[in-house]
């Protein structure tokens, strides 16, 4: 299964990533929405692990963008704000809004069950 | 508002220091009075003065009309007696005048005058012939008194002195009242050589010129002498001779009228005249009674029903001034409680931005350092040089505790401040309760508070306000916390009710006063200003619970503990049995 992980905190995605691969996924990741938009161009992803709140580009504008180069892909929302709109986003998207810290096995429960759901 | 409403509105144990440098504006007690003051002062003053000014006319022209009536009766009677007495003193003089003295010596002719006296007059009871020497020489009428001395006595002395004598009424020789008429006649100047010609006259004609008098029950005229000594019969001054209760008014030959205190300090009027020339005065009296009886009777029904009005007026006055400031005292308290709610209300949404900014910025460091110790984690995990290396696993695992630990944290912090508009949610009681305290977990452990919660069977879910919920909760726990010492028991019960979920907070703190308790949900009403409080907790807690539809009571006993009880309504979302 191929992962990209979206997240202005570079610490964070890096380590994320390479935490899903021990778990047998292939994950890459970046840091703005606009790599993101470039990644996906080049390649096809499965699933998409995005931080909400980012600079420029927010997580939901970019799954805007990112449904229109390819769609049929599916999304997980990470937040570390907890914000009234992000509440609400998390919301509409139950299934697939997470908290942050996160814990990477609840991670991979809800990418295996946003996979499953295809 | 009901009639206790009335004497006891709402305002009138209302606390104003709480609005501080304002405090005047809202001292509604002062603003009652200030209305009540007012109205009184505007409504009752005119009628009073109105019924102060009729009081005085009327009363005057009433006794100027009986002042008038009583001159006008005094002065026509004393016409009448003055006329009686100078009637019969002329005709002596008449005869005296008209027959050679001698005759008057001559039996026949004497009884003859008397005869024709008798004839013209009326009331003429006998006549005699005095000498100089005080002896009646001649004498006609139903005594024998030919021979008898009058030389030591009064009367014939005053009549030698003045020519002419008018008794008082006396009894006399023959002991029935009369009066006499004597008159004297010169001889010889030069000898002082005379004879006097002396009547008796009956005093029952004299009396019948008072008694002809129309008068009423009030009424009474009599004749006294300058002594006051009753001459005439009298209905109510006492009997003949006897002396009248009252000092006699000062000498006047005219006709006057005076006010006087009467039998036991009663006023009466008295109308009066000295006659001339006669030991007798006329009295008039006309009891107060009788002349301001009429007028005292309008008095009292005029009184009464300005009595009457003027209560009426004062409680109309009243009512409406405590209804208009009671409305008042209700529009401010709701004014009051919506600006605290805003303030409130925009207070936990300040709350809540700056707990989500918190969040965000200690979530992800957080979430690195989450995400770097899972690395390791797994970094030992899937590495076999680490695998069997227990020490090391536990370093990173307490790393990633702590984490969560701090996540929950945040969360919870989240959770607690994001709701400030009502979100109707089906949420576990339970869940709800230990989150809350959860948050004072600590405090409990450090001060050895025992508590327990109780939730009844069946109640799984209540469709309500989360976030509401907890700040209720919280609120009356911090506040059990607060009237607890050290080693405290609280219960937090929750019960299934008749479409309704109770739940309750006990305590076994210090207690609330019972004058506390009425007013503990009014808004700056606190019983721990010197620490600090606000007096705001229970009056939001109770709004609070208001907005959830619910209803909120407090049993408290001094020394034994507090129980704040509230109830929320089971919306038909809630299914106690899914």
């Amino acid at each position: 299964m191929k992962i990209l992980l979206v997240d202005d905190e570079s610490e964070l995605v890096s380590a994320l990533a390479e935490r899903l691969s021990f778990r047998g996924f292939d994950a890459d990741w970046v840091c703005s929405g606009a790599d993101a938009i470039d990644k996906v161009k080049e390649n096809e992803y499965d699933l998409a692990v995005l931080d909400v709140k980012m600079p420029r580009m927010s997580g939901l504008e970019l799954r805007a963008e990112l449904n229109k180069i390819r769609s049929g892909m599916k999304y997980i929302f990470l937040s570390g704000h907890g914000s009234e709109d992000d509440y609400k986003a998390g919301a509409a998207e139950a299934e697939c809004y997470l908290v942050k810290p996160v814990k990477i096995e609840e991670l991979v429960e809800k990418i295996n069950l946003a996979l499953e759901s295809e | 508002m009901n009639i206790k409403g009335i004497f006891k509105p709402e305002f009138w144990d209302a606390d104003a220091k709480s609005a501080g440098p304002y405090k005047q504006l809202f001292d509604y007690k002062r603003i009652w009075q200030l209305c009540i003051g007012i109205l009184v002062a505007v409504s009752l003053v005119p009628i009073l003065i109105m019924a102060s000014i009729d009081f005085s006319v009327t009363r005057g022209a009433i006794i100027s009309e009986n002042t008038l009536e009583a001159a006008r009766t005094t002065s026509n009677t004393r016409r009448s007696v003055s006329y009686f007495l100078e009637e019969r003193k002329s005709a002596l003089q008449l005869l005296v005048e008209l027959h050679d003295f001698r005759s008057f010596h001559d039996r026949e002719k004497l009884s003859q005058m008397l005869k024709s006296l008798k004839n013209s007059f009326g009331g003429f009871v006998d006549l005699g012939v005095i000498n100089s020497k005080g002896k009646q020489v001649a004498y006609v009428g139903p005594y024998k008194l030919e021979g008898r001395e009058y030389a030591g006595q009064d009367w014939f002395k005053q009549t030698v002195e003045q020519g002419i004598y008018i008794s008082e009424v006396f009894l006399g020789f023959r002991d029935s009242p009369h009066i006499v008429i004597a008159v004297k006649h010169m001889l010889d100047e030069t000898n002082n050589h005379f004879k006097i010609l002396r009547a008796t006259l009956d005093t029952r004609q004299f009396n019948g010129i008072l008694s002809s008098l129309d008068l009423s029950a009030g009424e009474d005229v009599f004749l006294v002498n300058r002594e006051g000594v009753l001459q005439t019969p009298s209905k109510w001054n006492g009997e003949i001779f006897s002396k009248v209760g009252f000092e006699l008014p000062e000498k006047s030959f005219r006709t006057k009228v005076e006010e006087i205190s009467y039998r036991k300090g009663d006023l009466a009027m008295v109308g009066y005249a000295y006659l001339k020339n006669t030991p007798f005065v006329l009295l008039y009296v006309k009891t107060e009674e009788e002349f301001m009886g009429g007028w005292q009777s309008s008095r009292d029904t005029v009184t009464w029903f300005t009595v009457v009005s003027i209560a009426v007026i004062i409680l109309v006055m009243w009512a409406v001034a405590s209804y208009l400031v009671d409305r008042i005292y209700m529009a401010d308290m709701t004014r009051s409680k919506a600006l605290q709610q805003m303030e409130h209300h925009n207070r936990m949404a300040s709350i809540g931005r700056l707990a989500a900014g918190v969040a965000h910025e200690i979530n992800n460091p957080l979430a690195i350092i989450n995400e770097k110790a899972g690395l390791l984690k797994d970094l030992f995990t899937f590495s076999k040089a680490y695998e069997a290396d227990d020490r090391l696993l536990g370093l990173v695992d307490s790393v990633i505790g702590s984490v969560e630990r701090c996540g929950r944290i945040t969360k919870r912090l989240l959770g607690f401040s994001r709701q400030t508009d009502m979100e109707l949610r089906p949420v576990y009681p339970r869940k709800v309760i230990d989150t809350v305290l959860s948050f004072l977990d600590k405090e409990a452990e450090y001060r050895c508070i025992d508590i327990d919660v109780e939730v009844d069977e069946g109640i799984y879910e209540v469709v309500t306000d989360r976030g509401k919920l907890e700040q209720v909760l919280l609120n009356l726990i911090n506040n059990a916390f607060q009237a607890m010492k050290d080693g405290g028991a609280l219960l937090v019960r929750v019960e299934r009710g008749d479409r309704q979920v109770l739940f309750s907070v006990k305590d076994n703190g210090c207690g609330i006063p019972e004058s506390d308790l009425k007013r503990i949900f009014e808004p700056f009403y606190s019983t721990k200003k010197q620490s600090g409080g606000t007096g705001l907790g229970l009056s939001i807690t109770y709004g609070l619970v208001q907005d959830l539809g619910g209803d909120m009571k407090v049993q408290s006993q001094l020394g034994k503990g507090t129980e704040f009880s509230f109830s929320l309504p089971v919306v038909p979302n809630m299914n106690g049995e899914s």
